[in-house]
């Protein structure tokens, strides 16, 4: 019998039977996914049909370890949740047991809290839109991000002598007040200089043609679908929802300073990077603004107990983290150890969208909606 | 409609349900009865909960404490829904249906704690391997590999 050569090979089976379907294993380990993500892809040519996210791989119990230790003694176990922005992950732990002990902080320790996470929102931004740049084949973009993004990792170094699980929010304020080499001057230089920065590579990567051709219309995401997915941050917002609980459900100092929330339209992976960069120029305004308020003082509240003994009861309480609403939700019993403390991760429930988002799209797209949901398994997987 | 306007509404729609509902700590929290969950979750997503933030679970030795936190963009609130769940029987209706995101948080719990989520697409152990024995995050749970810390205090 005669084949004919340009019909495609028929695939088959051990068995003999016909197969159309491919199934390719992209991870576990895979620039993107800052941290340890399968995806089983099923293919129909170069087309996913089915992707399944496997997760897990970087469980650590912490949820369980904290039932063993005193409420000072989890602040270090946060730090290794959002190892990319591990001030938030403490800022929303020492939230939670402040509620749930009822301390009062110092004005000076909201507002260094503030700065210092601002900061944090670029320099996990920066590792966000970089390594997704990267994905997507724009090198040069990863290194002007980075390099941004070790600016602000020198500064914490400075402040904390960590650069990266600072560890650096503590129940009832912050661990130190600032260096007096000129830390905050060189906050103010930073700030200075990042705007343009940002503009730079709003021109280099998001105006790039062959940017635009790769990241619009991928993975797009409704606005609907994004809050009955629970999803928030950048995720959302990219998709034209207007919630930030920095301005909605807003907490320690926000109010008292003027920005705008970013929002996108398409819901695509551009806009998803696209609102995570404008949210940097929103940042640095806000860290000016703190700079200008804030006041010489305490940084730790007064007559704190060495040991805490909350109150029996549970409390659950929530900041605008880098990839969304980061909350923590604490049991107490009234000993001096957490009975029962639960992270909502917001990376846990945008990579949740990842099923959703890449049916239909191809396998080369899959990387690049993986890297603008931005997931950090540190957190996903706790 | 702020919390205090919907503990009145609660009261005018649900008598028996407005009992249950506390202030504590700053947001609300609607204790119900298992088989009433579902119903009284789609009634809150119909009063403006538009969002399910988290799932989650403790353990209180007989019982387990079902936890649900729901928050709504339009009132800036957040409120809890908690049922009991019997030890013996750990099986409650799931609310994938309501919002799809419960699916890996009631993943997660069923993981974790070893809840059944019925009407649950897809319930599968997330965190842990397939092959895993036992539901870690369970008061009772034991297992060699965990080295209890020195007790310092």
């Amino acid at each position: 019998m005669a084949l004919d050569i340009h019909s495609s090979c028929p695939a088959v089976d051990d068995e003999g039977r016909a197969v159309t379907e491919l199934v390719v294993n992209v991870g576990p380990s895979h620039p993107s996914t800052h941290g340890v993500c399968r995806v089983i892809a099923h293919l129909d040519g170069e087309v996913i049909t089915k992707a399944e996210t496997v997760i897990g791989y970087l469980h650590r119990g912490i949820e369980k370890m904290t039932e063993n230790r005193t409420y000072l003694q989890v602040v270090p176990l946060t730090d290794r949740l959002d190892y990319v922005g591990s001030m938030y992950a403490n800022w929303a732990y020492c939230r939670a047991v402040e509620r749930l002990a009822g301390i009062a902080l110092p004005e000076r320790a909201e507002y260094l809290r503030v700065i210092t996470c601002e900061l944090q929102r670029i320099a996990s931004h920066m590792m966000a839109m970089g390594s997704a740049a990267a994905d997507a084949g724009a090198f040069t973009m990863f290194l002007y991000a980075f390099n941004q993004r070790d600016f602000v990792v020198d500064l914490f170094e400075r402040l904390c002598g960590a650069r990266l699980t600072y560890n650096y929010v503590r129940p009832g304020g912050v661990s130190f007040d600032v260096p007096d080499d000129g830390w905050l001057d060189d906050v103010r230089a930073f700030c200075a200089q990042h705007r343009g920065a940002v503009a730079e590579m709003d021109k280099l990567f998001f105006g790039n043609v062959i940017t635009r051709g790769r990241l619009k219309g991928i993975g797009v995401l409704s606005a609907e679908d994004a809050v009955a997915w629970g999803a928030s941050g950048p995720v959302a917002r990219g998709s034209g929802v207007d919630w930030d609980l920095r301005r909605d459900d807003t907490y320690s100092v926000y109010p008292r300073f003027d920005f705008e929330v970013p929002l996108g339209s398409n819901g695509d992976a551009y806009d998803r990077n696209r609102v995570r960069l404008f949210e940097c120029y929103e940042s640095v305004s806000i860290v000016e603004q703190a700079l200008e308020q804030m006041e010489p003082g305490r940084v730790r509240a007064e007559g704190l107990p060495r040991l805490l003994r909350p109150r029996p009861g549970d409390a659950y309480d929530h900041i605008e983290s880098a990839r969304g609403s980061l909350g923590v939700y604490l049991v107490s019993d009234g000993s001096p150890k957490p009975y029962r403390m639960k992270v909502r991760s917001p990376a846990f429930c945008n990579l949740a969208l990842l099923e959703k988002l890449a049916v239909g799209h191809m396998m080369s797209d899959l990387v690049v909606i993986l890297g603008s949901l931005d997931p950090v398994f540190g957190e996903v997987d706790r | 409609m702020n919390i205090e306007e919907l503990r009145e509404h609660l009261c005018a729609t649900h008598p028996d349900l407005c009992p249950l509902f506390s202030t504590e700590f700053g947001d609300g929290v609607l204790g119900v009865e298992r088989g009433e969950l579902h119903d009284a979750a789609s009634d809150l997503r119909d009063l403006g909960f538009d969002r399910l933030g988290m799932v989650t679970a403790v353990d209180r030795g007989e019982t387990f404490e079902l936890v649900y936190r729901l928050q709504s963009r339009s009132m800036s609130a957040g409120m809890f829904l908690k049922c009991e769940v019997p030890r013996s029987e750990p099986r409650v209706r799931s609310l994938t249906d309501l919002w799809p995101a419960a699916d890996w948080q009631e993943r997660e719990t069923y993981d974790l704690f070893g809840i059944e989520f019925e009407g649950h697409p897809d319930l599968r152990r997330i965190l842990l391997p397939p092959e895993w024995e036992g539901h870690p995050l369970r008061k009772d749970y034991t297992d060699d590999r965990i080295v209890p810390r020195p007790d310092f205090i």
